[in-house]
């Protein structure tokens, strides 16, 4: 419970809200539970009446009026309670939900490599609305209850405290069970859901499988063990039909127990004269009122333990503290960077890792230079640029740009001067155009289609039904994987960036257009940095300085006509690119 | 961005055709569906009998001060209580089994359907749909299967019950508290069809609120890289806002409805009272009758709420049965032979005679992947194919299998057709293993034999030694019983490629047709890789799509295939005699290797 605590502050936000809410529960009550003091007064009325022998239609007219215009009053009332209270929750989830996305936001990318995305969208979903049940219904049906409570009790009490406290004896049975079935449901409701997913992650691995399936003939085996599972989800859910089956009829029995003793004993009290047949009618109309919040009690414990755990696996996520940041050190007064690079003996290990990823870099980039990077897969080619936009910060050494250690630079001004191209291209489901401008988002038009000339992907969103306005995704086209690495590069060279870095973003373009993007490219980056990673040799042979790479260590370093004939690893990369480009020429 | 999935949209909340294919499920539990109705109808009248005992305690015990008397009336009272408790306990979960059973009936009647289609089928449908239309759209079923065909029985009878008892004790009051009803009906079907739209309007936004989470946490690299936190805050925040605007709008409907229902309520009473003012005197209306009215009152509502509630779930329910009945009727099978020829002691000799083949069946219209072709293998060799992607080298490893149906010319195995032999015995006698190995989750053992008990664990550990991933299994924990992740994540490129030779081998079959992978794999693994296909090829007929020129060498046939044709065939020293297609892919790509 002490983790909702952390919601105070939203609260008080709203506070003159919540007040004005919490004043309309008082007055809807008092209206409430005075509707049936009148009622038993009119029962009354009504006796005496036949025992005299007058009654007129206009002696109980006043007591109809009463309960019509009680019922409006505290009908106004609970409109403003529901406006006002369940409002605010509404208002505060959305607080809540802003600030999860505003919080992970600063997260660094090795927090979202370990955390999956799964898991991120449960907190942002499931969580949050938990914990907004809480600040809506979980408030407005305590402070109901309570009024209606302590009210009725008061009025049942003056009436007569002895049938009250009798009356009352099953009523906290009630609260119990719902409180206890509650829990169970919850947790029944919940082993089912595991096994829904169970069932989804089975389908959806046949489904994904079917050509292995097939190929084996193992489709028989595959129905019975989805069978199996289909099977299991049945029985849970006959399980938690049992305890969803039994709330009801055991809440209608206690509180039928209620009735049947007011009933008997308010019965006898009648016979003897101690008491009127409209107070029996009053306390009939009581215990009515009594039974939502005796449910609701219970109901709302529930929710409120729930909110709980949400509200602490929540705040695990605002308390985590980005590691990657502008801290003391940095240097305010640098709002730009030019773009000269240098390396001193760095090393690099990722999180827990044992081995090094990179060891001992020492490498200079001088502004409007070209370094190129090859190697095999895994050697820590994309480890080693992602330190430059921090991406990860260096486990020792020195990494400096304009002769300024990396950290002192504030990390927007660092970003923002460098053009990237990841290695695994991501565009959002938005338009082309939309895609392109996250690189400057200024941008006008011209400079878009400018751009996208410069990474060769104009000529096919010329073919695009609607252009650069042509929707990606779901909602609209599939890009090729070189489309995509051409948006993407289109995206970088937008900002005219200081640095430019291509990690392997080439791959899956054609050689004749990957030599028409790398040419416009020298002109774009004429003065600039620019970084290449690449596998193929003529992405890379005009570079200013070829850098190779292996098991974390530069082996090789130099111009292309130095690495040819030092006969390394690159030189036999070279060997084979000869060949495919004779390839291209049959 | 009004555009919604086809998955959300509804028609009609009812429609005869579907209903009765949808009860057609029900037939197998008709007794429990009888025994359902008359309980909720028991559990109805034990209802709206409440009432008429507290008239008869006040009217009759109390009026006349036989306490006797009330003490039998409260114990008949109680009795009846508990006995309503009972029945409607039996009744709910007896519901809740009817749906159940048949949503488990329905979802494996579909599952069993969907491995009956043919991969063209696959093509054509993203597995994400089919995945909906197996899980949700089956689920969505069981609450009209349970609640929504059985409960409307009790809400109907309760009602009827309910205006009987009114009925019988005074017509005129009846009539007169009845007054305010067609107001709280009409209310309460309005309030559904508002807080169903607002509703909806929730989950647009619910939905916009999701892709854009999972896009933007998927992407984050891309935002925090572009400086675009801000600006993809700000339209989270729209995405947000609107679900709050949604929301609040939902909770005006439910702040209006509610405390209306209870104004309705109260102008019932207050008539009710009134009426009895006037007319208490003449002896048509006892204490007793108003209390009972007063009760009768309070009961109302909830029936008419019920049944307001399963017009929703009619809707939902003939949309979803409709998408699954649809899918239902789809039988793009592979059409089986009436008589299928007996296909045992296979030798292994394949030919394709005259092959065109083309995705597109459509005539007139086709693409052909695959133009006249024709090769043959005999038992125990091995053709390896080589062309560039796009050449049909897949396409010939889907049509052994028949996965697919060719539009000319025959298949043969041992001289036999495949379309007259079973599926199940073409497909036993074939072993593919494909580029991208598909591990399922569950542990390596069951990854090598698919579940077939047939394998046994001997087996499975002889074929992992044969092509040498019994080292690694044998590193870990709990070896063969290790569990595997979804699509084998925990596992290295290399160690599947080896896991699903290893299922090949298992199986042992005659034929085997192997998609080699291109993807780099460090040396050691290599060497395991090439030593292993070896070891596969031996004594079986092979069919090759070959990148490794180790295992194009030693093929006894080497078929280049160019734009869906073979234009070379014959053996590594013919084909670079003969300085065509081969002798330069020769050259270019494989020479490299040789090298290395």
């Amino acid at each position: 419970m002490k983790s909702l605590t952390r919601l105070l502050p939203y609260l008080a936000r709203y506070k003159s809200t919540l007040y004005l809410g919490l004043l309309a529960v008082i007055v809807s009550n008092l209206f409430t539970v005075a509707t049936p003091w009148f009622i038993g007064e009119a029962i009354d009325e009504l006796k005496r009446g036949l025992e005299k022998g007058s009654l007129q239609h206009t002696d109980l007219l006043w007591y109809a009026g009463i309960v019509v215009g009680f019922a409006v009053v505290a009908g106004v009332m609970l409109f403003f309670t529901r406006q006002t209270i369940i409002v605010v929750s509404r208002k505060i989830e959305y607080d809540l939900r802003n600030d999860f996305l505003s919080h992970i936001q600063r997260l660094p990318l090795s927090y979202f490599q370990n955390t999956p995305t799964g898991d991120l969208m449960a907190l942002a979903t499931n969580d949050i609305s938990a914990v907004r049940n809480v600040l809506g219904p979980g408030i407005m049906y305590p402070a109901d209850t309570l009024m209606t409570l302590s009210m009725s009790l008061v009025l049942m009490f003056v009436k007569d405290w002895q049938l009250t406290l009798l009356a009352l004896i099953p009523m906290p049975l009630v609260s119990y069970a719902v409180y206890y079935l509650g829990k169970v449901i919850h947790e029944k409701f919940n082993e089912r859901q595991e096994q829904y997913s169970v069932l989804t992650t089975k389908a959806q691995e046949n489904l994904s499988g079917a050509r292995v399936v097939k190929a084996y003939v193992r489709e028989e085996y595959e129905i019975e063990q989805f069978r199996k599972a289909s099977w299991d989800y049945f029985k849970k859910n006959l399980v938690l039909a049992k305890a969803q089956s039994v709330m009801w009829p055991l809440m209608f029995i206690l509180v039928g127990l209620s009735i049947i003793i007011t009933i008997y004993v308010g019965g006898l009290k009648v016979i003897s004269g101690e008491m009127t047949i409209g107070t029996l009618t009053a306390f009939m109309t009581y215990l009515s009122l009594l039974i939502w919040p005796m449910i609701a009690f219970g109901w709302v414990t529930n929710m409120w333990q729930q909110g709980a755990a949400s509200m602490k696996r929540l705040a695990k996520i605002y308390d985590t503290v980005p590691t990657i940041r502008d801290t003391e050190q940095t240097d305010h007064g640098i709002d730009s960077i030019k773009g000269d690079i240098e390396f001193k003996n760095v090393n690099f290990t990722h999180g827990s890792a044992h081995t090094p990823t990179l060891q001992n870099i020492n490498l200079k980039i001088p502004q409007g230079s070209t370094l190129a990077i090859v190697g095999y897969t895994g050697t820590g080619k994309s480890s080693l640029v992602n330190l430059i936009p921090r991406l990860y910060d260096i486990s020792d050494g020195e990494l400096l740009i304009d002769g300024i250690e990396i950290k002192k630079i504030p990390v927007e001004v660092l970003r923002k001067n460098i053009g990237y191209v990841p290695q695994e291209t991501f565009l959002f489901s938005e338009s082309i155009a939309e895609n392109i401008r996250y690189g400057d988002d200024d941008a006008q038009r011209e400079l878009i289609h400018e751009a996208a000339e410069v990474s060769q992907i104009a000529k096919d969103v010329a073919d695009f039904p609607q252009r650069f306005e042509t929707m990606l995704g779901e909602r609209g086209i599939t890009l090729s994987g070189g489309q995509k690495q051409r948006t993407s590069i289109a995206r970088a060279v937008l900002r005219r960036p200081n640095i430019l870095i291509l990690d392997d973003a080439l791959s899956a373009v054609d050689t004749y257009t990957e030599e028409t993007i790398l040419d416009r490219l020298r002109n774009v980056m004429k003065g600039r940095t620019s970084i290449i990673i690449a596998h193929r040799i003529s992405t890379v042979k005009d570079a200013d300085n070829i850098i190779v790479l292996n098991n974390g260590k530069i082996v090789e370093q130099g111009t292309h006509e130095q690495l040819v004939t030092l006969n390394g690893i690159y030189a036999g990369l070279y060997q084979k690119q000869l060949l495919e480009k004779e390839l291209e020429e049959l | 961005m009004s555009q919604i999935q086809d998955d959300e949209i509804l028609g009609k909340a009812y429609d005869a055709q579907l209903m009765r294919r949808l009860v057609i499920y029900l037939r197998p539990y008709k007794w429990q569906v009888l025994l359902a109705i008359f309980l909720s109808i028991a559990v109805s009248g034990l209802e709206a009998v409440r009432p008429y005992f507290t008239k008869i305690a006040v009217d009759v015990n109390i009026a006349n001060k036989d306490s006797k008397g009330l003490l039998t009336t409260t114990i008949l009272f109680l009795l009846l209580m508990i006995l309503r408790g009972v029945v409607q306990y039996y009744n709910a979960y007896i519901t809740q089994k009817i749906g159940q059973q048949t949503i488990f009936d329905l979802r494996m009647e579909l599952f069993t359907h969907l491995q009956k289609l043919s991969l063209k089928f696959y093509d054509k449908n993203p597995i994400g749909r089919l995945i909906t239309r197996v899980t949700n759209d089956v689920e969505v079923l069981n609450e009209m299967f349970s609640s929504g065909i059985v409960m409307v029985f009790s809400d109907v009878f309760m009602i009827v019950g309910i205006v009987w008892f009114m009925f019988s004790m005074n017509a005129e009051l009846a009539l007169l508290s009845l007054s305010v009803l067609p107001f709280l009906i009409y209310g309460t079907f309005l309030f559904r069809k508002k807080a169903r739209e607002a509703y909806r309007e929730v989950r647009l936004y619910i939905a916009r609120i999701n892709t854009f989470m999972q896009e933007h946490i998927t992407g984050m690299l891309v935002d925090q890289i572009f400086n675009r936190e801000k600006k993809a805050f700000d339209e989270f925040e729209k995405h947000n806002a609107g679900h709050r605007g949604a929301n609040i709008k939902s909770i005006f409907y439910y702040a209006i409805f509610y405390p209306g229902v209870d104004l309705i309520g109260a102008v019932s009473v207050g008539l009710i009272i009134w009426y009895a003012g006037g007319n208490a005197l003449q002896g048509s209306v006892t204490i007793g009758t108003v209390m009972a009215f007063l009760q009768f009152n309070e009961m109302f509502w909830r029936p008419i709420r019920d049944l307001s509630e399963k017009y929703n779930i009619m809707q939902t329910a003939m949309a979803s049965s409709e998408r699954i009945f649809k899918l239902l009727d789809d039988t793009s099978f592979i059409k089986e032979s009436d008589r299928p020829q007996l296909f045992q002691n296979v030798a292994g000799k394949i030919e394709f005679k005259n092959v065109w083949f083309s995705y597109n069946s459509e005539e007139g219209n086709e693409n052909w992947v695959l133009k006249n072709v024709s090769f043959t293998i005999n038992p125990g060799e091995t053709a390896a194919f080589v062309g560039h992607t796009g050449a049909g080298k897949t396409t010939i490893i889907s049509l052994l299998s028949r996965f697919y149906e060719i539009q000319k010319g025959e298949i043969l195995i041992d001289g036999i057709n495949i379309r007259d032999v079973s599926l199940s015995d073409l497909r036993k006698n074939i072993a593919v293993v494909l580029q991208d190995v598909f591990l399922f989750s569950g542990d390596i053992k069951g990854n090598v034999n698919l579940g077939n008990d047939e394998i046994s664990l001997e087996q499975i550990k002889s074929a992992c030694r044969v092509v040498g991933v019994d080292k690694f299994i044998d590193a870990m924990p709990k070896n063969y019983d290790e569990e595997v992740k979804e699509r084998g994540s925990t596992l290295s490129v290399g160690q599947k490629q080896l896991l699903s030779f290893a299922r090949a081998l298992a199986f042992n079959p005659k034929i085997l047709v192997l998609d080699e992978a291109t993807s780099s794999v460090d040396t050691e693994t290599e060497i395991l890789i090439q030593s292993a296909i070896q070891k596969l090829l031996s004594n079986r007929t092979a069919i090759v799509i070959a990148h490794r020129l180790s295992t194009i060498q030693n093929a006894d046939t080497i078929v280049v295939m160019h734009k869906g044709e073979i234009r070379e065939m014959g053996t590594h020293q013919e084909l670079l005699l003969n300085k065509g297609i081969y002798h330069k892919l020769y050259l270019l790509q494989y020479k490299e290797q040789e090298a290395a």
